[in-house]
């Protein structure tokens, strides 16, 4: 038996919307699987898993929580991919931004002015996009593999977070344990709707963020740009667009996003720094950005899916028993069909049973 | 045993796995095609040698069942961008995200069960030598086999007709095509021993370095492995040399530590992360020096036409 590809003469339309759908449905029906084999029932399990939190009122609020950080970051990295630019650092730049929005609220806890929220969220911008400045520096000047620098960085980005929280921003109240002093009211992210639930600002962030960037990418000059640069260096040359810009602008503007998403995360459900801020939220949303096809209006929905998957897990573990570690192997077994339900979109596929029969015959 | 030969000895067990599994992303890469899942296939081999060596009893079962998953591990990579041309850098972190996800499912109930030490081997009269007798003839399996390593695969891609071939299609996939060279078949082989390497490395962290079973135990090595690649300019020996210089950085930067120089010890283990990025920009910075070592066909999708 082999598979053959033939290509398609124009890229499938149908299928660009149904891929997506078609590898969330055999995600599901592995899940049920792999259910099955840890002897679990299936149903019961998806239901636990994908159905339940989305009954209440609560957990819808913390569905946005965890969708927040997931879209803002996945929308940075689809202009970044879409321009040909793999910064898979994201980690590390919400990691950054996390501790440089955090410098008001824990060197200055007794500065209380309605500037306070405003300026951190800037500074949590600003230092993700410095610290994604980095690979972009060492791609556009040193010709540097921006994968493997951006890679580094996270676990740079870490090691600093945990000695800045083990020494000078150690809360010195706080019992020896490793987290910074809590948040001052007026430095917290609030709510958005408070008589129901937890969600705060960060959702709105993301939901404005992926409709920004949705209109930049489809009516803008800046968007055929960041797409005739990815799709062919050499026919954007001729366009007049520079490639080098095109690295700075994808990192920085990436890393902002994600550095935003960083001090969201810390000011709107953390309320201080610990050593870890982040369920992995950077590298999950690199499977956000392409379930959602690297579109913004996509990446609301899978950056949805993906925060259900979270949700799912910390329901199961308490309810079926199964470790939270389920969460990551959905997430990872959706990567993989995403990616290869994709083959479907540019090639016909065809499955040939003998390489002899006809000619033999 | 003096300091001298304790501090190379930890230098040998912490640089052993680079080096091996970064010979086996050099085939891989040298055929043409750029798994980035290292990370993924270490950890699952890590998981699969410390559950093997746990139920037989014997690390040596333990070594086959690092290779052996692996090397399956890398063959969903190989069906992804080999049969139905997936974007390779895409799906190569979709294998280091999901092995990182099942070998913590699969390892947690093997977290802090102790492990079991893969034991040395000793060579009788060589070991006897003072000094290098001790440090190199008095070493585990796994040690061995990453010098044969290195030699094998120094003579496989540089002496033999099939490592002659390996390269053609590395170098241009649609040439080795048309001479009736097996593309496919080849680069699956490719990265089904790229990732036997990635397990085997994986089996020496859970049976050497450290003889246990902890979540994300890999630490970045597997990223670490690929900056070697490149830093090897794709040449087994340098792939040697490198790994030997990485593994002296993360040692040093351990018993820096150990003596208390007064530099907080977050700072020394960014050591060997802040190494990678420095020894890839003194590599790259010479655009057109990287550009006729790289394979030519790295990363690009080969479909037959028919």
């Amino acid at each position: 038996m082999r598979i053959e590809l033939e290509k398609r003469p124009d890229v499938s339309k149908l299928y660009a919307f149904v891929s997506p759908l078609l590898a969330l449905v055999l995600t599901l029906a592995f899940g049920a699987i792999m259910f099955a084999m840890l002897g679990k029932d299936p149903v019961e399990a998806l239901d636990a898993f994908f159905v339940e939190p989305l009954l209440e009122v609560w957990s819808l609020h913390e569905l946005a929580i965890k969708a927040a950080p997931l879209i803002l970051i996945a929308v940075g990295l689809a202009v970044c991919y879409r321009s040909n630019n793999w910064n898979i650092g994201a980690e590390g730049q919400f990691t950054i931004g996390a501790i440089t929005g955090s410098y008001i609220p824990i060197v200055f806890y007794d500065w209380h002015s309605p500037l306070v929220l405003p300026l951190m969220l800037l500074l949590g911008a600003l230092g993700g996009a410095l610290f994604a400045a980095i690979p972009a520096l060492l791609k556009a000047h040193f010709n540097t593999n921006e994968i493997l620098t951006s890679l580094m960085l996270v676990y740079i980005a870490q090691l600093f977070l945990d000695w800045l929280i083990r020494g000078a921003w150690r809360d010195p109240k706080g019992f020896n344990f490793p987290v910074s002093r809590d948040f001052a009211p007026e430095a917290v992210l609030p709510a958005i709707w408070e008589e129901s639930g937890r969600a705060h600002w960060a959702f709105i962030f993301a939901i404005a963020a992926a409709i920004g960037v949705w209109f930049m990418l489809r009516y803008t000059l800046k968007g055929f740009e960041i797409v005739v640069l990815g799709q062919s260096e050499r026919a954007g040359r001729f366009a007049g667009f520079s490639s080098k810009k095109m690295i700075w602008f994808s990192f920085l503007f990436s890393g902002a996003l994600a550095g935003l998403a960083g001090i969201s995360e810390v000011s709107g459900s953390i309320g201080h720094l610990q050593p870890a801020i982040s369920p992995g939220y950077g590298f999950t949303a690199i499977i956000v950005a392409f379930l959602g096809r690297l579109n913004p209006l996509g990446i609301i929905a899978s950056g949805l899916v993906l925060a259900l998957t979270y949700l799912g897990g910390e329901a199961a573990q308490l309810s079926l028993g199964v470790s939270d570690k389920v969460t990551r192997v959905f997430q990872g077994l959706l990567l993989f069909f995403v990616l290869s339900c994709d083959t479907l979109i540019y090639y016909k596929i065809r499955i040939v049973w003998s390489r002899l029969r006809g000619g033999a015959a | 045993m003096s300091i001298f030969e304790a501090i190379l000895l930890t230098v040998i067990t912490a640089s052993t796995p680079l080096v091996i599994a970064a010979l086996g992303e050099l085939v891989t890469e040298r055929s043409g095609v750029l798994n980035l899942g290292v990370e993924g296939m270490m950890i699952m081999g890590a998981v699969a040698a410390f559950a093997g060596a746990q139920m037989s009893g014997s690390p040596y079962v333990g070594i086959v069942c690092g290779i052996a998953s692996g090397a399956l591990f890398s063959l969903l990579f190989a069906f992804l961008t080999l049969t139905l041309v997936a974007n390779q850098v895409a799906t190569g972190l979709a294998l280091t995200l999901l092995g990182l996800g099942v070998s913590g499912m699969l390892g947690e109930a093997y977290v802090s069960v102790p492990g079991i030490r893969l034991e040395e081997i000793v060579i009788p009269l060589l070991s006897d030598i003072p000094v290098i007798g001790h440090v190199l003839f008095r070493q585990d399996l796994i040690f061995y086999l990453s010098i044969a390593l290195v030699v094998g695969v120094s003579w496989f891609l540089f002496r033999s007709r099939s490592g002659l071939k390996l390269r053609a299609i590395g170098d241009n996939h649609g040439s080795a095509h048309a001479l009736g060279i097996n593309v496919i078949r080849t680069r699956y082989l490719a990265v089904m021993f790229g990732g036997a390497c990635a397990g085997l490395a994986g089996a020496q962290l859970s049976l050497v370095y450290t003889p246990q079973w902890a979540e994300n135990m890999s630490a970045g090595r597997g990223w670490i492995t690929l900056a070697l690649v490149v830093f090897a300019s794709w040449r087994p020996w340098r792939v040697f040399a490198g790994g030997y210089l990485f593994g002296a950085v993360t040692i040093l930067q351990l018993h820096a530590q150990a003596f208390g120089l007064g530099i907080p010890a977050q700072f020394l283990s960014m050591l060997p992360y802040a190494a990678t990025i420095v020894v890839l920009i003194i590599i790259s910075h010479n655009r057109r020096t990287t550009l006729i070592n790289t394979p030519a066909s790295l990363g690009k999708a080969f479909v037959p036409e028919r």
